[in-house]
């Protein structure tokens, strides 16, 4: 029952992105770095599964991000760039994830957050090579050998990411459905018994750190290749704990809260600062407050109704 | 399904709420796709009913102690425009965008600008970061944009644009007016050392500054390089420091709170006394601080802005400015209103320029953006002329700190005004290569000082 939902509400939300996007250009790109987000976020519900909380992620979206930024000059073709900014991120989530899988909870997310902070400073400090915060503008770069321009290439760009959210919903699906998932949900729950099965807690963690990592990677390099200009404000505290007010605002029920919440976030973002630019970050808050006094499930929880919150 | 759903006697099942829910959210869809389907009017060179102006500016975060007054100055002159019966008879309005979020964020808010709301033109930006990234996106937006207060002289030495123009000048005119300065009143100083902002203006600024010190005047020693944290509130460890170092000379290009916070350190623990300092931003600060900044500290202004400016070219609309600004909004005006005050005239001479090229007839996008190549316009104390490139030429300003009964802070004496010829890099040539060519025989040809009056 569930599953045809989550597959009903996925299929149904692509077919309102792509209708939104159609009938008002400018949401294109303000929805392509939803999706982005989304990805990144999905990440996250996978160590949320597990009671972890990383407020870090964001080094992973800045890394890939700047990866493409660095790469576009001598690879400028978006196909190879993408995964191979995603496989660096994934990297770099194998060695930072060998050591925070160690710690759990607060010390877990904390020790997250200070390797993003190192990183947003790197940026920032390198400033010969990273050209520090004004940051790196991106060549034009080509899809699948094609040089495209203007709508052609922000609706390309849209598609990969409409694609990759449904690939990577589905993979996860199926990740948390395996026994390697099931065994996220025994961390949560108790390690200790996870161990007594012979389950390293540590292990199975790692593997789902370094397959958020790559998520993350993926959601940064689409950010990269739609707004065409990374700043070291990518990796800056805010930008990661923007990845948790999303997972928050969609719901770590399902597969679909995260893009639910990253483009609830975004569409309240802009029309608020429209409304009203200089207290639109009230709106902002406001929103979150009503969703987790009248919704704590989430925006997925809300809308398959009160029964399964 | 909704009139079911909402029938008395219904209960409301599961399923008439998911259906209510549906209906609710189709609705907003539908609200959204409506909102943003607008049909584009300006492009097509009619005569609009209103010219919408696009203004990216800082309305939240530390940068707002210049996106403010900026925006305030720009509310006041589009009001005057209003009262006077609008451009060629049609009104405009200005549509205002925090900065505040970051690139990511105004990239989204650019495309909203054009295609959603169509504005006619974009005022776009007091980042930096938002200048690099919103040029490109003009040439593929094809709306004219005009680069308003950013700082990077990167814009237009590494790129070239069709619609995007720079109404003012960028950081190499601006710091090399201040070393400029700084040789001409204290040309025998032999060391100095700088404290600026560890972000890219305040590296950039320091680079353009430190190259151009070594091509005029080998030899100065470097006491210390400090770059303390962007925001930071405390500056102890680097004023004890420069006590100890005494350099001659503390260059700082910082601004806002950051300068407000070291200006008001400094001054308690008596740096004032022992070096001279060289503030290119300190104009901004001035009514903040206070006559905490002492006299005969060498400051300026960002351009040659400044309400007391020794020789403006309308002394009676500069004094009007001035006067209205701090009527309506209690204020100096400080450069941001000037550089508001540009973009706007630049804005104003473009369409009549444009009007004429067609004898009467509305411009569209293009011709629009064409008439701002090789424009000069006025600016409240000289005028600006935009050179092929798309940089404008600004004079600058800078002056040495004095205390008068007349202002409870400290004014400038001893003003320079460089003309914008004299410091900015040539079209085609990139500002570190240029400053390296720079021969000291430059200093005899600098303009005379003029005093506080």
């Amino acid at each position: 029952m569930s599953r045809h939902i989550e597959w009903l509400a996925a299929l149904l939300g692509a077919a309102l992105l792509v209708l939104l996007a159609w009938s008002a250009p400018w949401l294109r790109f303000v929805l392509t770095v939803a999706l982005a987000k989304g990805i990144a976020v999905l990440g996250l519900l996978l160590l949320l599964r597990a009671g972890q909380v990383s407020f870090g992620h964001a080094l992973f979206v800045a890394f890939a991000a700047y990866a493409v930024a660095f790469a576009a000059p001598s690879v400028p073709e978006a196909l190879l760039l993408l995964p191979l900014a995603a496989l660096g991120s994934a990297l770099v989530g194998l060695v930072v994830g060998l050591f925070v899988v160690r710690y759990r909870e607060i010390f877990f997310g904390m020790l997250n957050l200070a390797i993003s902070m190192v990183f947003y400073s790197l940026l920032e400090k390198f400033y010969s090579i990273t050209k520090g915060t004004d940051g790196i503008r991106l060549p034009p770069v080509t899809i699948a050998g094609q040089a495209l321009t203007g709508a052609t290439y922000e609706w390309t760009v849209f598609g990969i990411a409409l694609v990759l959210a449904l690939a990577f919903g589905a993979l996860v699906r199926v990740y948390l459905a395996s026994s390697m998932g099931q065994a996220l949900m025994g961390i949560k729950t108790r390690e200790t018994r996870l161990e007594f099965m012979g389950v390293s807690g540590r292990r199975v963690l790692l593997a789902a750190y370094v397959l958020s990592a790559l998520m993350g990677g993926v959601g940064g390099a689409i950010i990269a290749m739609t707004s065409r200009h990374v700043t070291p404000a990518l990796a800056y505290w805010t930008a990661s704990g923007e990845l948790v007010f999303i997972g928050i605002l969609g719901g770590a029920g399902s597969v679909v809260g995260p893009f639910l919440g990253a483009v609830a976030y975004e569409l309240t973002r802009v029309y608020a600062a429209a409304a009203v630019a200089d207290a639109w970050q009230l709106i902002l808050g406001a929103v979150l407050l009503a969703v987790i006094l009248f919704a704590p499930g989430g925006l997925w929880a809300l809308l398959r109704g009160r029964r399964t919150a | 399904m909704t009139s079911i759903a909402d029938q008395p006697g219904v209960p409301a099942t599961t399923a008439a709420g998911i259906s209510r829910r549906g209906a609710l959210l189709g609705a907003a869809v539908g609200t959204l796709a409506l909102a943003g389907r607008s049909a584009h009017a300006q492009g097509a060179g009619q005569k609009p009913a209103e010219i919408k102006v696009g203004i990216a500016t800082y309305l939240s975060g530390p940068a707002s102690v210049f996106g403010v007054p900026g925006r305030q100055a720009a509310e006041m002159l589009f009001d005057e425009i209003n009262a006077e019966g609008g451009i060629a008879g049609v009104k405009v309005r200005p549509i205002f965008v925090d900065e505040g979020p970051g690139v990511d964020h105004f990239m989204g808010e650019y495309r909203r600008l054009v295609q959603n709301e169509d504005v006619a033109i974009i005022f776009s930006a007091i980042s930096s970061a938002d200048c690099l990234a919103c040029a490109p996106l003009a040439d593929e937006m094809k709306r004219p944009t005009l680069l308003w207060d950013c700082g990077t002289q990167r814009v237009f030495e590494d790129g070239r644009y069709q619609y995007a123009f720079r109404t003012q000048a960028n950081a190499t005119p601006e710091v090399l007016s201040a070393l400029l300065y700084l040789l001409k009143v204290k040309p025998d100083f032999r060391s100095i050392a700088v404290v600026n902002q560890d972000y890219a203006w305040g590296r950039d600024s320091w680079e353009i500054f430190r190259t151009g010190l070594n091509a005029l005047k080998p030899g100065v020693r470097v006491a210390a390089e400090l770059f303390p944290r962007f925001g930071a509130t405390d500056f102890s460890t680097e004023i004890t420091r420069l006590l100890a170092l005494r350099p001659e000379v503390i260059l700082s290009t910082s601004w806002g709170g950051d300068l407000d916070a070291l200006i008001r350190q400094a001054a308690e623990r008596k740096l004032f006394e022992r070096s001279t300092f060289l503030m290119p931003l300190a104009e901004s600060s001035l009514e903040r601080v206070g006559k905490a900044l002492p006299a005969g500290h060498l400051i300026g202004a960002r351009g040659d802005h400044w309400f007391l400016h020794p020789s403006p070219r309308d002394p009676a609309q500069l004094a009007r400015f001035t006067e209205n600004y701090r009527k309506r909004f209690n204020n100096w005006p400080i450069y941001p209103c000037h550089h508001m005050f540009q973009a706007v005239s630049a804005m104003k001479t473009a369409y009549a320029k444009a009007i004429a090229a067609k004898n009467g007839g509305w411009p569209n996008d293009s011709e629009l953006a064409a008439a701002f190549r090789g424009l000069e316009f006025p600016s409240l104390t000289s005028s600006v002329t935009i050179r092929e490139d798309g940089q404008g030429l600004e004079n600058q300003i800078m002056g040495t700190t004095h205390h008068s009964d007349r202002y409870p802070f400290a004014v400038m004496t001893d003003m320079m005004v460089f003309p914008a010829a004299q410091v900015t890099a040539p079209v085609g040539q990139k500002s570190t290569e240029w400053l390296k060519t720079l021969k000291p025989e430059l200093l005899t040809q600098l303009p005379a000082t003029a005093p506080f009056r």
